[in-house]
């Protein structure tokens, strides 16, 4: 028992609670929602330290025991996500302040991004399947009103997309807790796994396990379900659309992780093999829709897809070295997209658009934009040292090791067009003459645009070059994940 | 010619009241039987939805003038709190206290923390019912 794990889920929502009360005093909501994001972040750290130093930290809520109440579960794996979550949930709170129109941030803008933080952080520390279902509400009903706030036309159409499909999924996703509770006659995952182990029916499990795949690939952007992703991203601005494409994916990412490492691990010659396909087929369009496209959140956008079937890959491989592979490239695209976001934000700023060939020359008028955001792109891309390339080595090693050689093609070919891609925004935007007059761009102080981009910028070299003890550690956590009986024990013990 | 609304008004205000007195016996029913926050709280909704559409819009306004943002925001407070209270006291967040106590006049009662709880639950489902269907109401272009 341990309220501490709570934090992470608690301070947010009591100071979005607050924020609604206070919604007529948008200085105060500044201050104020600038103060609880690092109290969040301290939290986090603070909650990794104690779980790495202490071993698993469990609460149950209400004080009603395992298996019958909820139990909230902070491991390695889950502390990591709460962690990297706070630092984006920090950079684009800063981005906001400087580009965020009045009248959004009159509309409740703060109060449903931390309610949004609420969600994601719920989802990644709950321990029991229907809260992580009710944590997915929370998380995006908030993400329904962020995208579709400002309500340009392009913005409703795309955003009832959205809504539309998330609340398929959702119900889809109560199917499938109807089929595991009928099955397993428990909701809590620690419980799941035990009586997973002993029910002797292969056949039903891989239907629900299939079913959680479809939902979670749903949220998650997998092949074939992930064309909503591209346009609805496209629609909010930026400090919105970098919390989206660094954080409400992963979350997807991480359901399918916990659920395929914990729970369905009966038959991985067919369920894993089966993620691993849809890998392959996740990275290769998500790349080829990138190479297609000409606008700078566009390809942004299609870089999370393929980037997501790397993560995937490397459950679909099932071994330790590539479970912590994928836990690195998590914490690396996490930083890395959230920054590329920002970075469209910040050029979209001082050009007025996102159409790649209306921009030009940036290298000349805005030499430290330019830079970082190459250092960023190139990261992305995995040139060595940065951190892009070591989270892909490992993939691509137990790629070998394991001989499933086509999907190491894949992820070759698919790492040569992201680093077209990227290149091909670095040339139209910062190469070329500068199309702007001096006067155009003059006012736009680059100081505090680039300030909360800056941090996570130095992450992603930090990553890169301490990589050494950075892989050790999601060495460490891939090793906690691919044996489910610590877990298990944790939960069920108190 | 303006309609006559004598029959509407006057059932109105006998069948809100039933609606409204069975809303609290169902809040106070909450936690050991059949009822709570949630259920009360939407035949709350329900009975005052009945007195804006018979009345209109401005006379209730003035019978009732909450910010219903703003009640949101106090419930999911007073929800949240009583959660929090337990972890003062080293327990779980969400741990329930009770104990019965005799009062005079009204005899045995039982208090619970649950009732807090539940009224925070009761002022949500209330504020955001009518806000979703005042704000369809008043959107008049």
């Amino acid at each position: 028992m341990n309220n501490i794990v709570l934090l992470p889920v608690l301070i947010p929502f009591i100071a979005g609670t607050l924020l609604i009360l206070f919604r007529h005093y948008p200085r105060l909501q500044r201050i104020s929602s600038g103060i609880v994001v690092f109290l969040l972040l301290f939290s986090a750290v603070f909650l990794l330290y104690l779980v790495y130093q202490e071993g698993i930290q469990t609460i149950a809520l209400g004080n009603w025991p395992a298996p019958f109440g909820i139990v909230l579960v902070a491991d390695l794996f889950s502390v990591l996500m709460v962690v990297l979550s706070s630092i984006v949930g920090v950079a684009c709170l800063f981005f906001a302040y400087q580009t965020l129109s009045k009248e959004r941030e009159k509309y409740f803008f703060y109060p449903f991004y931390f309610f949004l933080l609420t969600g994601v952080n719920g989802s990644f520390l709950t321990g029991d399947l229907f809260n992580l279902f009710v944590f997915f509400e929370v998380m995006l009903i908030s993400s329904f009103i962020l995208i579709v706030m400002g309500g340009t036309k392009y913005q409703l159409r795309e955003s009832y997309k959205y809504v539309v499909i998330n609340m398929f999924a959702s119900i889809l996703f109560l199917v499938a807790l109807a089929l595991i509770y009928g099955l397993t006659g428990t909701l809590n995952m620690a419980h799941i796994a035990v009586q997973v182990a002993e029910l002797e029916q292969a056949g039903v499990l891989n239907t629900a396990a299939i079913l959680l795949l479809i939902v979670f690939g749903m949220k998650g952007a997998l092949f074939p379900l992930y064309f909503w992703l591209p346009k609805s991203y496209y629609g909010p601005p930026a400090a919105i659309a970098a919390l989206f494409g660094g954080l409400l994916t992963k979350v997807g990412i991480y359901a399918i992780i916990r659920t395929f490492t914990l729970i369905f691990v009966h038959d991985t010659g067919f369920t894993h093999t089966v993620i691993l396909a849809l890998a392959g087929f996740t990275m290769f369009f998500g790349v080829l829709g990138a190479v297609s496209q000409f606008d700078f959140k566009r390809i942004l956008s299609y870089h999370i897809i393929s980037q997501v079937g790397y993560m995937v890959m490397g459950l679909g491989l099932f071994t330790p070295l590539a479970l912590a592979g994928a836990i690195y490239y998590i914490a690396h695209h996490i930083i890395v997209k959230s920054a590329l976001f920002l970075f469209a934000g910040a050029t979209q700023k001082i050009t007025g658009t996102t159409d790649l060939k209306k921009m030009s020359g940036l290298l000349k008028t805005h030499p430290v934009l330019a830079w970082t955001f190459f250092i960023t792109a190139i990261s992305l891309a995995g040139i060595p040292p940065l951190s892009g390339f070591f989270s892909k080595f490992p993939l691509i090693l137990s790629g070998i090791e394991q001989e499933s050689y086509i999907i190491v093609v894949v992820a070759l070919i698919v790492g040569l067009l992201t680093l077209f891609s990227m290149m091909k925004i670095f040339i139209y935007v910062f190469w070329g003459t500068p199309s702007l007059k001096k006067s155009d761009y003059e006012h736009i102080k680059m100081k505090p645009l680039l300030l909360p981009i800056m941090p996570l910028v130095a992450l992603t070299i930090i990553l890169g070059f301490a990589a050494e003890p950075i892989f050790s550690f999601s060495e460490v956590v891939a090793d906690q994940i691919i044996d489910p009986s610590i877990y298990i024990d944790a939960v069920l013990e108190e | 010619m303006r309609t006559n609304f004598l029959m509407l008004h006057t059932i109105t205000r006998i069948v809100s009241f039933i609606v409204i007195s069975f809303s609290v016996y169902l809040f106070f029913a909450g936690h050991n039987a059949p009822g709570g926050g949630f259920i009360g709280g939407l035949m709350m909704a329900g009975a005052l939805i009945l007195l804006y559409v018979s009345f209109d819009l401005a006379t209730i306004k003035k019978v009732l003038p909450f910010d219903y943002t703003f009640v949101i925001g106090l419930g999911l407070l007073i929800a949240i709190l009583t959660g929090l209270n337990s972890m003062i006291f080293g327990d779980a967040f969400l741990t329930q206290y009770f104990d019965y106590y005799q009062i005079p006049f009204i005899g045995e009662v039982e208090l619970t923390t649950a009732l807090p709880f539940d009224l925070g639950i009761y002022l949500v489902v209330i504020a955001i019912t009518l806000l979703i269907i005042l704000t369809i109401a008043e959107d008049v272009s």
